[in-house]
C-alpha cells in the first residue's frame, strides 16, 4: 500500500501538484486520470521518488520516501518496478538482456536460477520466441510487454505504468491492460496506472483518482464513475461520444 | 547571466563526476563493458588516426623540407623539426582534437539518446548509479587506450615523412633518418602521452555531461552532442596550453 499525503509540487512559479492526497491500494490496479497537462506524470515521478515533493509524505508500506536517505531509497528500489510512457527499454540489449539486466545487477542468484527466471518473465508476457530480438526491431507493442517482464523479473511490490497503451491499438491496449491488472492480483502488488484512456478506465479500473489542474477532483471504483455528479469528471469522461451513448443507456437501464 | 549559468555548468559537472567516480557495483559488468568501450571509442578510431597521422606526417616534412631551404641549415634538420613536432603536439593534441570530433560526439548522442528516452531514469529506478554505470567505463576505456592511438600516430607521423623522403627525395633518406635521430629526448614521448590521458579525461567527462544532461528531444541530442566537440575542444587546447607551460620548464 502507497499513501501520498499533501502531496505539493511546484516548479518555479507554477503549482502542479496542490494537496494530493490519495491511497494506492495493493493487490489493485490504481488509476490516476486526468486531462494532458493535469499533472500526472509529475505525480508519478513524486510517487517512485524522481521528483522530490515540495511538502508533503509518501508513504510506502508506513516508510517515508522523501525521508530516507540514498541508500535506503536504493533498497526501496529494488522492490519497484516501473513502465515507462516510451518502454525506455535499454536499446544497446536485446529482449532477453533487457529483462536479465536488473537480475545480474541486483539479486545475487547463480546464472541458471537468473536465465530461467528472464525465461519465465518472457513467457509470463508471452515473448518467449522474442528474447534475441533488439528492441529496435519489435513493435511498440512488444516493447510494452518487454518493458513489462522486465518490470516484474525481481519480483517487485509496486509497479508504476505511464500511460502504458499510450500509441496502441485498442485491441493490443486492452491485452497489456489485462496483463497488467492479472499480475497485480497473481502477486498482490500495488500498482498505480496513469491513463487517459476510457477503456482502460472501464476495463481496470479497481480504484481511480481523478486529477484536475493538480488537484485531485474525485476518488472511486469504475461502478462509481458513471453516476458521478463531478461536472470536471463528467466532461473528461463523457468527452467521447461513445461513453455519452453509454451513459443514456444506463440511465434507461438498458444495461444491467 | 552567461556567468551564472556557466557556474551552475560547472557545479553540474562536479555533481555528475562525484557520483561517476564511485566503485562500480558490479565489477564484472564492468570490465565487459570497459572492454566494448575500448573497442567502441578505441579500435574502432585506429583507422583514422593512421591515415590522418600518416597524411599530416608527409606534409609536415614536405613544407618545412620547402620553406627552410637555407644553406646555413644542415638538411638534416628537417627530420628533427618534423620528429618533434609529430612527438610533442600533433600526436597528442591535434589527435585529441580529431578524437573529440569522433569520440566525443559519439558519447554525447549515445548518453544523450538514453536521457531523453527514459533510459537514464529506467536505470536510477532500478537503483542503478546511473552515472558511473554509464560513464566510468567510458572514461576509463578512451583514457587506458588513448597513449596506444597517441603512439601509433607518433609513428605513422615519422613513417610518413620517411615515404616522402624516400620517393620524392626532397631531403635525402639518410638525413632525415639522422634527423629524426638526433637530440632524442624519451621525456618526450612521455610527456606527450600524459597531455593526452589528460586529454581522453576531458573528451570522456565533458561529453558524458552535455549527453547527460540533454533535456527534450532528438534536436536537443543533437545540440548535446555539437555543444560537447566545441566544449571538449576549447579545453584540450586550453589544458595543452597549460601543461605545456607546466611540463616543459
Ligand atoms: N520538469 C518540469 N519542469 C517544469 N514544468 C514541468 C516539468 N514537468 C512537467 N511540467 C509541467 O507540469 C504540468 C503537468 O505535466 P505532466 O507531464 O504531469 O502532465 P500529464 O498529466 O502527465 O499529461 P500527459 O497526459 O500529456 O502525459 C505541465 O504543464 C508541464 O508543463
Ligand atoms: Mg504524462
Amino acid at each position: 500500500m502507497i499513501e501520498a499525503k499533501h502531496i505539493i509540487k511546484s516548479f518555479g512559479e507554477r503549482t502542479i501538484l496542490d494537496d494530493i492526497n490519495a491511497v494506492f491500494e495493493a493487490g489493485k490496479t490504481n488509476l490516476i486520470i486526468g486531462r494532458s497537462g493535469s499533472g500526472k506524470t509529475v505525480l508519478l515521478k513524486n510517487l517512485v521518488g524522481l521528483y522530490r515533493p515540495d511538502s508533503g509524505e509518501i508513504l510506502y508500506n508506513g516508510r517515508d520516501i522523501t525521508k530516507m536517505r540514498i541508500g535506503e531509497v536504493k533498497v526501496l528500489r529494488q522492490e519497484v518496478g516501473m513502465l515507462f510512457q516510451g518502454s525506455a527499454l535499454f536499446d544497446s540489449m536485446t529482449v532477453f538482456e533487457n529483462v536479465f539486466f536488473p537480475l545480474q545487477m541486483f539479486s545475487g542468484m547463480s546464472r541458471k536460477e537468473m536465465v530461467k527466471r528472464t525465461e519465465f518473465c518472457l513467457e509470463r508476457v508471452q515473448l518467449k520466441d522474442a528474447g534475441h530480438r533488439y528492441p529496435s526491431e519489435i513493435s511498440g507493442g512488444m516493447m510494452k510487454r518487454a518493458a513489462i517482464a522486465r518490470a516484474i523479473s525481481l519480483n517487485p511490490k509496486y509497479l508504476f505504468c505511464d500511460e502504458p497503451n499510450s500509441g496502441l491499438d485498442p485491441q493490443t491496449s486492452i491485452v497489456i491492460d489485462e496483463l497488467i491488472h492479472d499480475i497485480t492480483v497473481e502477486y498482490d502488488m500495488t500498482t498505480v496506472i496513469n491513463t487517459h484512456d476510457m477503456n482502460s478506465v472501464m476495463n481496470i479500473g479497481d480504484k481511480i483518482i481523478f486529477i484536475s489542474q493538480g488537484k485531485k477532483g474525485w476518488e472511486g471504483n469504475k461502478n462509481e464513475l458513471m453516476k458521478s455528479e463531478n461536472q470536471e469528471l463528467n466532461d473528461f469522461i463523457f468527452a467521447s461520444d461513445l461513453f455519452k451513448k453509454v451513459k443514456k443507456a444506463e440511465n434507461l437501464n438498458l444495461l444491467k | 547571466m552567461v556567468l551564472a549559468n556557466f557556474f551552475e555548468d560547472v557545479g553540474k559537472y562536479v555533481l555528475m563526476m562525484r557520483k561517476v567516480m564511485t566503485f562500480p557495483q558490479r565489477w564484472k559488468m564492468f570490465f565487459r563493458q570497459y572492454m566494448d568501450e575500448v573497442q567502441k571509442l578505441g579500435l574502432d578510431s585506429i583507422w583514422i588516426v593512421i591515415i590522418i597521422s600518416f597524411f599530416i606526417g608527409a606534409v609536415i616534412v614536405v613544407q618545412i623540407a620547402l620553406n627552410m631551404n637555407n644553406a646555413f641549415l644542415p638538411r638534416y634538420t628537417v627530420g628533427f623539426v618534423s620528429r618533434e613536432i609529430v612527438v610533442l603536439e600533433f600526436s597528442s593534441s591535434i589527435m585529441s582534437l580529431i578524437l573529440a570530433g569522433k569520440v566525443g560526439s559519439n558519447i554525447a548522442s549515445e548518453i544523450g539518446t538514453m536521457r531523453v528516452t527514459e533510459q537514464i531514469d529506467a536505470l536510477e529506478l532500478m537503483g542503478v548509479n546511473s552515472a558511473n554505470y554509464l560513464v566510468l567505463p567510458k572514461l576509463v576505456g578512451l583514457m587506458t587506450f588513448i597513449p596506444v592511438l597517441v603512439v601509433l600516430s607518433m609513428v605513422l607521423g615519422i613513417f610518413g615523412g620517411y615515404f616522402v623522403c624516400h620517393f620524392t627525395h626532397i631531403v635525402a633518406v639518410a638525413d632525415f633518418e639522422y634527423g629524426i635521430q638526433s637530440f632524442f629526448k624519451p621525456f618526450y614521448v612521455w610527456y606527450s602521452i600524459s597531455k593526452s590521458i589528460c586529454f581522453g579525461g576531458i573528451i570522456a567527462s565533458v561529453s558524458a555531461f552535455f549527453g547527460y544532461y540533454a533535456e527534450g528531444g532528438s534536436l536537443e541530442v543533437g545540440k548535446a552532442s555539437t555543444n560537447a566537440v566545441v566544449m571538449s575542444s576549447i579545453l584540450i587546447l586550453i589544458s595543452d596550453l597549460v601543461l605545456t607551460n607546466l611540463m616543459m620548464q
